[in-house]
């Protein structure tokens, strides 16, 4: 007890060190709680996706279509549930700055495949009945001020000129972790815009999305599918969603690596200023450490002492970083929302964060104890004076 | 000096010490043995680097020696080992430093309960037992204070608390007067004094001031790490 008494009092005696050591660490943990945020953000879809869709396109490249024709026949093959189609129409709102995610899709079927997308009934009669109807995020519309009748319009940049849309749903996520920020209206409506100005772009879909009946027969499925197309002028790669939204990821592991890589570095310098802090402190009271060695006191209480200080500081330190972690992050994800259409901290940061600040006193205390507990009584009490 | 009815305390028998500076051997004591009696106030003096304060550590078990015997009532000191070391130091001496050395983050009294925490004595025991030594040194109304906010005299005081408050076998004092004015050393020198004569403490103190030596009852002279055998009962 008395030990615990003299190691909270020895942790907060020192009070501007103390408060710059904590500010430190708490700083410290929630940039890492942040950029550990922003690295799950990436993965968001992934975790997301549903074990039960598949994605077909084309298997050159995304960017190269598949007809629609595929459609009947992908619903023909064993174990397929439900077939919907779509294209990433890749339109702007007013202007370049207001970019998010637009899709032309196949609505009946495209709704029935995302069951995480919950719309009114009353506003999805009404968006089926409009074929220049659209459906926005909750997010989305609040962000531009939208509301169901308005009339939206977005500059086409892969297929040119102004599109007219009605707004005529607005979904919310069926939990915090579906992306409410996309934008979709109907197929039909551009490819029939299309047939008139660019007739060979036509008839064509940038992806299949397929409903399974059974997960653990997807891969079968899959492989059915693209055994169909096999030699035809546009052969398809099928995969699970998953899959396929890791492939996306895949194109930025680079900044993913790189942003994880900093998270780390961040608690390096950390844990080598609390190392330095803890070195300082434990130089300070070589002396109270001899006297409580002359006292009768062991090595097992000098540890205490010692990895308890590093404990009470960076656990502080850490908890504040944490609580401030979660305003941060809704401050940055709103900011942020284009990119990150989720950005939520998830429990594993917490743990991340828990594990950082309890690394960082280990570490920055070994040294410390290690000195204190070798050396010699005598010499410990020459310090003093 | 130990006379005939007095039975020795301490046995020092052909102690050696020296230290080692990487390579660097330095020899700091010589052939030590003289005896302390029980209830003796002993005044080890020297000048600086005499090896007087190294001596006192070797008595209380701070330091290891090198060649020698040390025994304190019937143990050998010197076999014991480091944890044996440190509880025989909790039950059996009590520490006077010049610079007092109170941990600045407790106050007077957990200050003084501090060696009572490695005894078996119950929370309301230590702190009856912490707060008798205090009053002891005439500290009773200081024991809520921090170290940071008492004077040297006082402090010192309090460690002498520390020092007593688990009744220990032998008291070791290290320049007790060294950091302190006139007034204020008196005082302190009359408790240690009051101690040695009232409650029969062997005190052990190392001083090179002939003032405090006065007040001790055998005066021990310590010159370049051997011991004048000459010496003997205080003249004073």
């Amino acid at each position: 007890m008395m030990l615990l008494k003299i190691l909270f009092r020895n942790a907060f005696h020192n009070k501007l060190r103390s408060f710059l050591t904590i500010l430190g660490i708490a700083v410290a943990i929630l940039a890492f709680g942040l950029l550990r945020t922003v690295v799950s953000s990436f993965y968001a879809g992934v975790e997301a996706a549903s074990t039960s869709r598949l994605v077909t396109r084309n298997a050159i490249s995304i960017i190269f279509p598949l007809p629609i024709s595929y459609t009947e026949k992908i619903r023909q093959v064993e174990g397929v549930k439900r077939v919907s189609y779509g294209n990433w129409f890749g339109g702007v709102y007013i202007n370049e700055k207001n970019f998010f995610p637009n899709f032309c899709v196949e609505p009946r079927t495209y709704f029935e495949l995302y069951p995480e997308f919950v719309v009114e009934e009353k506003q999805k009669k009404s968006f089926l009945a409009d074929r220049k109807g659209a459906v926005a995020g909750k997010k989305l519309a609040n962000k531009y001020g939208w509301k169901v009748g308005d009339n939206i319009t977005l500059k086409g940049m892969i297929y040119p000129g102004n599109w007219d849309f009605v707004l005529r749903a607005i979904y919310t996520g069926r939990d915090n972790t579906v992306d409410e920020t996309q934008f979709f209206f109907h197929w039909a409506y551009l490819n029939e815009a299309i047939k008139k100005v660019m007739p060979s772009m036509a008839d064509q879909v940038g992806f299949y999305m397929i409903g399974v009946n059974r997960p653990d027969t997807a891969a079968e499925t899959a492989i059915a599918i693209d055994k169909m197309f096999k030699n035809s002028l546009a052969e398809t790669l099928t995969e699970t969603e998953k899959a396929f939204n890791l492939g996306f990821i895949a194109m930025s592991e680079a900044i993913v690596t790189a942003i994880q890589m900093v998270s780390f570095v961040v608690i390096f310098i950390i844990m080598a200023v609390v190392a330095n802090t803890m070195a300082m402190t434990t130089r300070e009271r070589t002396g109270d450490y001899a006297i409580l060695k002359t006292l009768g006191f062991g090595a097992r209480d000098i540890t205490i002492l010692i990895f308890g200080e590093a404990l009470v500081i960076t656990l502080t330190g850490g908890l504040i970083g944490i609580a401030l972690t979660f305003p941060a992050a809704r401050a940055f994800g709103q900011q942020m929302s284009t990119y990150f259409p989720v950005f939520l901290v998830s429990a594993q940061t917490i743990y991340m964060d828990v594990i950082a600040a309890f690394l960082i006193a280990f570490l920055a205390a070994i040294i410390p104890t290690r000195h204190a507990i070798r050396i010699r009584i005598a010499d410990g009490l020459r310090r003093i004076g | 000096m130990i006379t005939k009815d007095q039975k020795p305390i301490v046995e020092i028998k052909n102690l050696y010490k020296s230290y080692h500076r990487e390579s660097l051997v330095v020899p700091v004591l010589y052939d030590i043995t003289f005896d302390i009696a029980d209830g003796e106030f002993l005044a080890l003096m020297g000048p600086s680097g005499s090896g007087k304060t190294t001596l006192l550590n070797l008595i209380a078990g701070i330091d290891k020696v090198d060649e020698g015997t040390i025994h304190v009532g019937d143990i050998d000191i010197t076999n014991l080992s480091e944890t044996e070391l440190a509880a025989w130091r909790a039950n059996s001496v009590g520490f006077i430093f010049q610079f007092y050395n109170l941990i600045p983050v407790l106050k007077a009294v957990e200050n003084v309960e501090l060696p009572l925490h490695l005894t078996t004595l119950s929370k309301n025991q230590r702190r009856e037992h912490a707060e008798m030594a205090l009053s002891m040194v005439g500290l009773g109304h200081r024991m809520d204070h921090y170290p940071g906010e008492m004077s040297g005299g006082e402090q010192q005081r309090v460690a002498i608390a520390r020092a007593i408050v688990t009744d220990p076998t032998i008291l070791v004092a290290d320049e007790p007067t060294g950091d302190l004015d006139r007034v204020s050393a008196e005082e302190i020198l009359s408790m240690m004094e009051r101690l040695n004569r009232d409650m029969g403490k062997t005190i052990i103190m190392v001083t090179h001031d002939p003032r405090a030596a006065q007040r001790a009852g055998v005066m021990r002279h310590l010159d370049k790490g051997y011991l004048n055998h000459d010496a003997a009962q205080n003249p004073f």
